[in-house]
């Protein structure tokens, strides 16, 4: 047997800039630190070898017009991966993104498409702080006419990476430096995993868990350590934050009647409010239960290890609550 | 004469001003009834900034403009029936109504698009300008900005970039003294506002932005720098606007306040640049009285057709609201 091919998250990454930087003259990388390893892991490794410094741009620490320069690019023509090692650097830089970037193409009446990257990494852990671990994709995913997609894995990491740079509208890349070690298949060449397409991760009838990003490695955790006291959770990764793929988690929620949303970003008009709403709204005749949500608390990150442990939700609570809810339905 | 511009490309020039003045006009009686309701900001008075400026460019360099931008959109060429139909936020706009006054792009003549966010399309124009170096081509790029632009953080930061990756753009101030409602003086120490760019070593000029001959000459510099490489370039253009912030008048607070002194708009009515042109052509012979008079009937006739064709054109219907978000 072929044994297949594993790749890190971070290799994943560097794979797929590699492959659309060789096959598209208009992509190209420009953000801080994307020549050094310390800002951006190994995802731009060798790139700057292979295209020079035209087309690797590394910057000074000037968030506002560099986001601004690759929308500029993206409006003359080309497809540009701006990176942001830090979303929380980024506030400065948000007008490009939600003034400029959202709404070119609708408030000037179509053909005028933005096709550009805005690659943003969490760095959530580590004793980092408030200022440098903010999950912000509820930000974004609120803005008409931004894409926002969320990888869990090096192998979607990949393909929606590629997908990103080939769609031609500002599409939100967000992955989480929690991943960046993970490993699992990845193919050679070029593949795409679909924008606003999410995925079953493991069949379940009991209960529905919905998450994304890191969150979905939690969910899993929680499904394999539920299914020994006998209760079967499907897991759908949502993938895509924006647009949302209604259809697999109604397919999934009419099933279960159950739904638990776990979100890495807060709780406060978040990802998980926003797919609580939706299947209350339209799927109210099969809930079993009110829909329930796991987020993070609606406070800064603290920066002390116990409290981060506080802090982050985890497989742990997704279990707790899981139990808990099936124990009231019945 | 002035060196190196014939008589043909004076009137010209002229002709261009002439029609933004005309068109910029045009708009008062149809905002004073509402028939136009989106914010317009006239450029009257800043004519020829816009029409010097982009008569150094050529048809395939790009500019961005602003929220005041009939100027800059006209003067690159940009189609004028699709304007004057965007003002009035019809379907055959350039915008197809989606936009407005402040969201002009006519990609045909390199006319990369306008926004009013003050300062907002600065890092756009340095974006496009850093597309050109990427693909090695030679166009130029115009960033066309406001005082009040230069009390935004951004414009620093591009300057910075632009000059330390030797990008073909040409930083253009119009500086006509207030943004919004504020005059100069309480917004700046210093009302020198191209020195601003002497500390990131890029060259800088202020230009009298009245003064059509001196704009050419200043642009011309700056386009043939910038396409040698030496870019980029900074201009500052001191101007003024004839009429209000926004509005044929100063009256922004919904209550009539003259925010400009009478005496101060004065002074600035005998610096008025269509009118300076025009005398210079007179008394230099460059052109009759009665060929100027049919330049005027034309552009006249030109502007009134375009009323006349937005007019008849749609407005957007409602079932298509939903068009353009995503391409």
């Amino acid at each position: 047997m072929i044994k297949k091919r594993q790749l890190p998250f971070s290799l994943a990454i560097n794979e797929a800039l590699d492959l659309m930087m060789a096959k598209d003259k208009r992509v190209f990388v420009i953000g801080q630190g994307v020549k050094s390893p310390w800002y951006v892991g190994n995802t731009t490794r060798g790139l700057l070898k292979k295209y020079g410094e035209q087309r690797i741009i590394d910057t000074p620490v000037s968030e506002n017009a560099i986001t601004g320069c690759g929308v500029g690019a993206a409006i003359a023509g080309m497809r540009p991966v701006i990176v942001h090692p830090r979303v929380d650097f980024l506030m400065y830089g948000l007008d490009p993104i939600i003034n400029q970037a959202a709404n070119w193409n609708y408030m000037f009446g179509g053909d005028a498409p933005v096709s550009v990257v805005f690659w943003l990494i969490v760095n959530r852990g580590g004793e980092q702080g408030a200022q440098h671990s903010q999950a912000l994709h509820a930000l974004f995913s609120h803005i008409p006419g931004l894409k926002v997609v969320m990888p869990s894995n090096p192998y979607d990491a990949k393909g929606l990476l590629i997908s990103a740079i080939e769609d031609n509208n500002p599409v939100v890349y967000i992955d989480d430096r929690w991943l960046y070690n993970t490993s699992c298949f990845v193919p050679e060449g070029i593949y795409r995993v679909p924008i606003g397409k999410a995925v079953v991760r493991k069949k379940g009838k009991d209960i529905t868990i919905a998450a994304l990003s890191c969150m979905v490695k939690e969910a899993l955790i929680a499904a394999d350590s539920l299914r020994k006291e006998g209760i079967s959770a499907e897991i759908i990764d949502l993938r895509s934050a924006k647009p949302l793929d209604r259809e697999t988690i109604f397919t999934s929620v009419k099933k279960t009647g159950r739904l638990i949303v776990v979100d890495n970003g807060w709780l406060t008009c978040g990802l998980s409010a926003e797919v609580s709403a939706l299947v209350s709204e339209k799927l109210f005749k099969y809930l079993k239960s009110a829909v329930q949500r796991i987020a993070l608390p609606d406070l800064p990150a603290p920066a002390s290890r116990t409290l981060e442990k506080a802090y982050y939700p985890g497989a742990t609570l997704i279990v707790k609550n899981v139990k808990q809810m099936l124990r009231k339905g019945k | 004469m002035v060196k190196g511009t014939s008589k043909q490309k004076l009137v010209q020039l002229y002709r261009q001003m002439l029609r933004i003045r005309f068109c910029e006009e045009s708009f008062i009686d149809p905002i004073l009834q509402s028939i136009i309701k989106c914010p317009v900001h006239l450029c009257t008075g800043q004519e020829a900034v816009a029409v010097g400026v982009c008569s150094a460019l050529e048809k395939n360099d790009y500019i961005f403009g602003n929220h005041r931008s009939h100027g800059h959109y006209l003067a690159k060429g940009g189609d004028l029936n699709k304007m004057v139909a965007e003002v009035y936020c019809r379907v055959s706009g350039c915008a197809k109504g989606r936009g407005g006054s402040m969201h002009l792009r006519d990609v045909s003549v390199g006319m990369l698009g306008s926004a009013p966010i003050v300062a907002g399309t600065i890092s756009l124009a340095l974006g496009a300008a850093l597309a050109v170096k990427i693909k090695r081509e030679k166009k130029v790029v115009v960033s066309f900005f406001g005082d009040g632009a230069a009390g935004e953080g951004v414009l620093y930061e591009a300057l910075n970039f632009a000059a330390l990756k030797k990008l073909p753009i040409i930083f253009a101030c119009e500086n006509n003294l207030y943004s919004t409602h504020m005059s100069i003086k309480e917004c700046r120490v210093s009302k020198n506002i191209f020195e601003i760019a002497k500390p990131f070593s890029i060259k800088t000029w202020q230009v009298d932005g009245n003064n059509i001959f001196k704009i050419v000459e200043k642009a011309k510099n700056a386009v043939s720098l910038c396409r040698r490489g030496e870019g980029p370039v900074f201009l500052e253009f001191l101007t003024y606007r004839l009429h209000g912030h926004v509005g044929p008048d100063d009256n922004i607070q919904g209550t009539h306040t003259d925010i400009r002194p009478l005496e101060e708009i004065n002074r600035w009515l005998k610096k008025d640049p269509v009118l300076l042109l025009k005398n210079y052509l007179l008394n230099k012979n460059v052109v009759s009285k009665s060929k100027l008079r049919f330049l005027e009937t034309g552009v006249d006739r030109e502007i009134k057709k375009a009323h006349k064709l937005a007019l008849a054109s749609s407005f957007p219907k409602k079932s298509e609201l939903n068009k353009y978000l995503y391409d």
